[in-house]
């Protein structure tokens, strides 16, 4: 507020200041609003708001295993997060994430299975693949929209449901061939696993030292692995990709002016397919982490599960920043951990996650309306003075 | 053989149903200027209302409405962002999908004992079917024509709002606010008034189109009852370059496509023609891609579709 009052043109602004307000204030400010909306609900519903943050709020700090279970939800939803803002930059919208992350789960549940390699071979193996697969997957809505035109909106929401049936009809195949009775692949060999300390948790030695150190005991319940280490990687090289090389440079150059940039000697199309590419690529880590660090398996799924959709909302709080995105992403990992706990506590439905979630990015559309209640509040604390 | 075609032609018409009503919206709301991305979660809004109402009411009606109404509902939240607020409107519209479907199952969990699930309407609680009984029974028009009301209200809205649009003021003034609402302000027209008109009627397009799914295909809501039929609609949307004519068309593909992996599953025919169910099942959507790519070109959107207007901006 002292800012304001050393700044006497930022209050008689006509209009609403620009500068005045920090972006990451912005965005808190919408998580807190977001939150009170939540809290609204709840009470108009009868529950109490107070309780069920708190059961949220212990739910995801109170058990080392808890926390390590909320890192564990936030890991895909921090690289699908990275592949939405990397295609944002350059100025496209990729709905796809959906699909691409399926395309990783595919091939690593796959050659996870199939392939008969030394372990840390078998899990470059799996990421690599899968990571190609899905750039390819997500490279060809880019190279669509280069190419035809073709909105790419239309063309991932599109490819997302061939990647389901692509997914389900994968399933159905192995399922055929092994003679199984569940409608899922079968777990992927040890060699594939990333989970931290997979095999030696669970051995004699293993559970051995567990016993004496009851702070690991409790992490090593939960199937905390490789793949957030793998996500904060990514996004440093995301930063570095956009902020620090030519080509991102390009990509953001897309992305500010298509016509500007093409003016200027830049390939418009092929900036489009790599930028896709590059975003499916992300995605399908995603995939691939969440098959051989968690489930091990994939399933017939009825729809799709949604982690490429929520990675959207991710990289819109994170405000695509590649850093955001990794809060952003840990944020909604503690709010979908957390949150799953208050229907079990308090009887309170779950689903209101997904209600202070899409507030909070209504909230984050329109940082008008909080500059505007920031203005108002340092201008009567103006007439106050 | 024409049982097959009265039987394709049959499935078409009511698949296609929930995707025109949608789309119709988008369409309404995005010749204003408004891109409403949110439609999937209105749509499930309505859906959740109108099986949830109908069921209560014991009249599928009463629930049709209120799904339009709850579609409305959101999708003045939308406009309050959008319009009143200067929102990023795809933002908003994203948001409109967790708050869409989070309110549903809210709802659904808080009326119906924390079931996700809404009862089932018995048969005579569904939206009538105005043929029934006109046709011999199982005779070619009677598989083919004998749907329920949504089916013919929804040709009717696109003959309704093809007029609307392009044989009205309201539809003039509309027009004018997507491709340059200065000029329409200029002329006096109140820009935020008509946008939030559009929008208020998109609302209720997606909410009938829910409820299509709800009340009339199916008889009661389920989480992953639109999952996804709401970015379809927007895709025939845009399909169908923005034009009320253009969506049905991109919807009655869809739904044939769709009215076709249904047929080819049935048990006669998987007999002699034994496809995977899951390969055909991603036939309607390879097959958009194909058509998008060798038929349709390029897609222009209204010129000011999705750029908020500021009256106050030099």
């Amino acid at each position: 507020m002292s800012n304001a009052t050393q700044n006497p043109v930022d209050i008689q602004d006509v209009g609403v200041s620009r500068r005045a307000i920090n972006p990451l204030a912005l965005t808190l400010l919408s998580i807190l609003f977001g939150l009170v909306i939540g809290a609204i609900v709840l009470a108009l519903a009868g529950y109490d708001p107070f309780a069920a943050y708190w059961v949220i709020l212990q739910g995801t700090f109170s058990r080392p295993k808890y926390i390590a279970y909320t890192i564990v939800y936030a890991t895909p939803l921090i690289l699908t997060a990275l592949s939405v803002s990397f295609a944002f930059k350059t100025g496209l919208f990729n709905i796809g994430a959906e699909g691409q992350f399926m395309i990783g789960t595919v091939a690593a549940a796959v050659l996870g299975y199939y392939v008969d390699l030394p372990p840390v071979l078998h899990v470059l193996l799996c990421l690599l693949a899968g990571m190609i697969a899905a750039a390819a997957w997500g490279g060809l809505a880019g190279y669509l929209k280069a190419r035809f035109g073709v909105h790419e909106v239309i063309s991932t929401i599109m490819l997302n449901w061939i990647a389901l049936y692509l997914n389900n009809y994968v399933v159905h195949v192995i399922k055929d061939a092994l003679h199984l009775t569940n409608p899922t692949t079968p777990v992927i060999r040890s060699s594939a696993r990333i989970e931290f300390f997979a095999i030696w948790k669970d051995s004699a030695a293993g559970q051995a030292w567990r016993a004496v150190h009851p702070f690991w005991d409790d992490v090593l319940r939960t199937p905390l692995n490789l793949g957030i280490v793998l996500a904060l990687l990514a996004a440093v090289v995301v930063w570095y990709i956009l902020k620090r090389t030519t080509l991102g440079y390009q990509l953001r150059a897309v992305g500010y002016n298509r016509f500007a940039a093409e003016y200027g000697g830049i390939n418009v199309k092929r900036g489009m397919f790599i930028s896709m590419a590059i975003g499916g690529a992300l995605a399908g880590m995603a995939g691939v982490c969440h098959v051989l660090g968690w489930t091990r398996y994939i399933a017939d799924l009825a729809a799709s599960e949604g982690w490429g959709f929520n990675g959207l909302a991710v990289a819109l709080i994170g405000s695509s920043n590649p850093f955001g995105c990794i809060l952003a992403g840990l944020l909604f990992g503690m709010l979908s951990y957390g949150g799953s706990k208050i229907q079990s506590s308090l009887g309170a439905p779950t689903e209101i996650i997904n209600i202070v979630i899409g507030a909070i990015v209504f909230f984050v559309a329109m940082p008008k309306v909080i500059r505007l209640l920031i203005t108002r509040l340092r201008r009567e604390d103006r007439h106050v003075r | 053989m024409f049982d097959s075609i009265s039987f394709i032609i049959g499935t078409t018409l009511m698949y296609s149903t929930p995707l025109m009503f949608t789309a119709l919206g988008g369409t309404l709301s995005e010749n204003a200027g408004v891109i409403n991305l949110g439609l999937e979660g209105m749509m499930t809004m309505g859906a959740f209302m109108g099986a949830a109402i109908g069921y209560l009411a014991g009249n599928a009606w009463i629930g049709f409405l209120a799904a339009g109404m709850a579609g409305v509902a959101l999708s003045l939240l939308h406009g309050v962002a959008c319009i009143t607020f200067k929102a990023d409107q795809t933002v908003a519209g994203i948001a409109m999908n967790f708050i869409g479907p989070g309110l549903a199952l809210f709802l659904s969990r808080m009326m119906f004992k924390g079931t996700t699930e809404t009862p089932p309407l018995s048969l005579d609680h569904k939206i009538p079917r105005p043929l029934n009984g006109v046709f011999p029974q199982n005779s070619f028009m009677d598989n083919a024509f004998n749907q329920y009301w949504t089916v013919f209200i929804a040709f009717g809205l696109v003959f309704v709002i093809w007029f609307v649009l392009y044989r009205t003021q309201l539809g003039l003034r509309i027009r004018a606010c997507g491709e340059h609402p200065r000029a329409a302000d200029t002329l006096g027209i109140n820009v935020a008034l008509v946008q939030y008109t559009a929008v208020a009627m998109s609302g209720l397009m997606a909410g009938f189109g829910g409820a299509a799914m709800s009340v009339a295909v199916v008889a009661n809501f389920r989480p992953t009852l639109i999952s996804g039929q709401g970015f379809i609609a927007l895709a025939a949307m845009i399909f169908g370059k923005w034009r009320p004519q253009g969506a049905m068309w991109a919807c009655l593909l869809f739904g044939a496509a769709q009215g076709l992996v249904i047929f080819l599953g049935r048990s006669d025919i998987q007999a002699v023609m034994p496809i995977p169910s899951e390969i055909l099942s991603m036939i309607p959507f390879i097959l958009t891609l194909i058509i998008l790519v060798t038929f349709v070109g390029k897609a222009v959107a209204p010129t000011a579709d999705g750029i908020p207007y500021d009256k106050e901006a030099e």
